[in-house]
């Protein structure tokens, strides 16, 4: 059994091919990581996997289960979250909001037009829990507006983390960040339980590696290397991609 | 801070029920409750523009929808309920159309669309004269009696719109600050993000639409009840783009905005133009300076100012209270 698999998955932008004949077949618990230089496709092949993006070919299935055809929000419920590599989150409202939104996303009660939200004590008080997991619950009920960038990369991570996802897509979790924050993030990502399958694309070498399992190296759209840390560090065609050997 | 606002809510309450006995011409009396039938309308059109980030210049179509079917049951000889109760459901039947249909876009092309909406609508007040009779409008002969009470005096309107556009605002503060009014929200911000987060973001706009289309029904039937007259005039250009004045000048997103937008553009068009000929002119200069000291709108305006003024007040107590204080060691 797989947790997420991509199968032949190939999408075009009217000439141009992003996603080529793309594979991937990720385990339970697994912690992938997605390289490769800028244009890749590895966003991309992110949006095709959470359905922000319909490819023109190929499937993905979550747990073997065909979702190639399901909208973007029911896939969040079968346990697919993301964060974005561009900072995705709503500026007017306070961090809390922020994850309760998450929470809410998968409750029945986002339905709901008559009882007040900020009555709904077991909500604040599971969006604060997620809060304190990546180590923001003192500033919970600051506006978004007034927190660093490091900050909010960990806003992303917590309401991801916040929809008790089965497979989280992590884009650039460290893009921006200082050292100091990285090695934050870095502790929050390594204490994600193994029942969390994780796939992460990174451009940070130093830090991405050791979290890594296994490793899948694309360029122009296409898959090229996919193996262990070290046969992929080894093989020497990502010398070339990286290097232009 | 709760108890001063709820304080301060009933004395508002208790005001505007006191206020057309205290006001003495009827004249007044009257244009008081024209400010709280487009303050209906003005909340029904900021519930999509302020906190679904919907732009509509089309919803005087869905006003004069309203306002026609209860006219033209009424003229058929039925009675008030029954015309009151058809009117919204034909209203809110046009509103899931208008939704269904300029929900396929978003920012301008969901104002082009909703705007040709309104244009179709105000085309078939005038044209399908077998139905609205036209330029020459269709005339209601009374107002309803409801539990008894006439409502054919100036004061018994507004004693009526008043209890309706309390109810209007409480449902409007509910909706705004239940999870769905937060999901609401958040689709104006980051649809993407609420998408990936298992929101149905077509939906939540579309329900949300329905809920400011039967605001702006409610609005449509005051409307023919008070003048007992419609005419297409009510279905123009003009009257969509008035009601998202009132909304921007007010304050789009807040419940009190809507309110006093529609308090200005009302007491503008009626009092100050018997002083003024060129009243429009003022009308643009009053918008024009509140677009230039308070983009906001006026209610967020003037609650920054109040809060401006309060940090200054404060600031030179603290400073008069100790002079030159320099700490101590």
């Amino acid at each position: 059994m797989t947790a997420l698999a991509v199968k032949a998955l190939s999408k075009s932008f009217g000439g141009l091919r992003v996603t080529t004949n793309v594979n991937l077949a990720v385990a339970p618990g697994e912690r992938r990581l997605v390289i490769g230089p800028n244009g890749a496709g590895k966003t991309t092949l992110f949006n095709l996997i959470t359905g922000e993006l319909a490819p023109d070919s190929g499937s993905v299935l979550l747990f073997d289960r065909e979702i190639t055809h399901l909208p973007s929000r029911n896939r969040a419920h079968l346990g697919v979250a993301r964060t974005y590599q561009i900072i995705t989150l709503f500026a007017r409202d306070t961090i809390l909001r922020n994850v309760t939104l998450a929470l809410l996303g998968l409750s029945p009660l986002r339905w709901n037009p008559v009882i007040a939200l900020d009555r709904q004590r077991h909500f604040l008080a599971a969006a604060r829990a997620a809060l304190e997991r990546v180590g923001l619950g003192h500033i919970a009920d600051r506006p978004l507006a007034e927190t660093s960038y490091g900050e909010k990369r960990r806003v992303e991570i917590a309401m991801a983390l916040a929809q008790n996802p089965k497979v989280l897509l992590l884009d650039e979790p460290f893009a921006g960040l200082s050292i100091d924050e990285r090695s934050d993030v870095r502790k929050l990502l390594v204490a994600i339980p193994r029942d969390v399958t994780i796939v992460m694309i990174e451009h940070d070498m130093d830090t991405a590696l050791e979290l890594a399992d296994r490793i899948t190296l694309m360029h122009f759209g296409e898959v090229i290397v996919e193996g262990t840390r070290a046969e992929v560090v080894a093989d020497p065609r990502t010398r070339e991609v990286y290097l232009g050997e | 801070m709760i108890g001063g606002t709820k304080i301060a809510g009933v004395v508002a309450i208790l005001a505007l029920a006191a206020a057309p006995y205290a006001i003495k011409e009827i004249y007044y009396v009257n244009i008081a409750s024209q400010i709280l039938l487009y303050a209906i309308f003005a909340l029904g059109l900021s519930v999509l523009v302020g906190y679904a980030g919907l732009v509509s210049l089309g919803h005087a179509g869905l006003f004069g929808v309203a306002a026609y079917a209860a006219a033209y049951l009424l003229a058929a000889g039925y009675g008030h309920a029954v015309a009151v109760l058809a009117a919204l459901a034909i209203a809110l039947l046009a509103t899931a159309a208008f939704a269904a249909l300029s929900l396929r876009a978003t920012g301008i092309s969901f104002i082009m669309i909703t705007l040709a909406l309104g244009e179709i609508l105000w085309g078939l007040a005038y044209r399908w004269i077998s139905v609205t009779n036209g330029d020459n409008g269709i005339n209601v002969a009374t107002r309803p009696e409801p539990f008894g009470l006439p409502l054919v005096s100036a004061r018994g309107f507004y004693g009526a719109t008043l209890v309706v556009f309390l109810l209007a605002v409480a449902a409007t503060a509910i909706f705004v600050r239940s999870p769905f009014g937060a999901a609401v929200c958040g689709t104006r911000d980051q649809p993407r993000r609420m998408t990936a987060l298992g929101y149905h973001v077509w939906m939540i706009r579309f329900w949300t639409f329905m809920f400011s289309g039967l605001l702006t029904s409610v609005a449509g039937i005051l409307f023919v009840y008070y003048n007992q007259f419609i005419s297409p005039q009510a279905l123009a250009l003009a009257a969509s783009a008035e009601g998202l004045l009132m909304v921007i000048s007010g304050g789009a997103g807040t419940l009190l905005g809507p309110v006093v937008g529609a308090a200005l553009v009302v007491v503008v068009k009626n009092v100050v133009s018997g002083y003024i000929e060129r009243w429009n002119f003022m009308l643009g200069a009053i918008f024009v300076a509140i677009v230039v000291f308070m983009p906001e709108g006026l209610v967020p305006g003037a609650v920054r100012l109040a809060r401006a003024a309060w940090r200054g007040i404060s600031r030179a107590r603290t400073e008069a209270r100790a002079p030159f204080a320099e700490p101590k060691p």
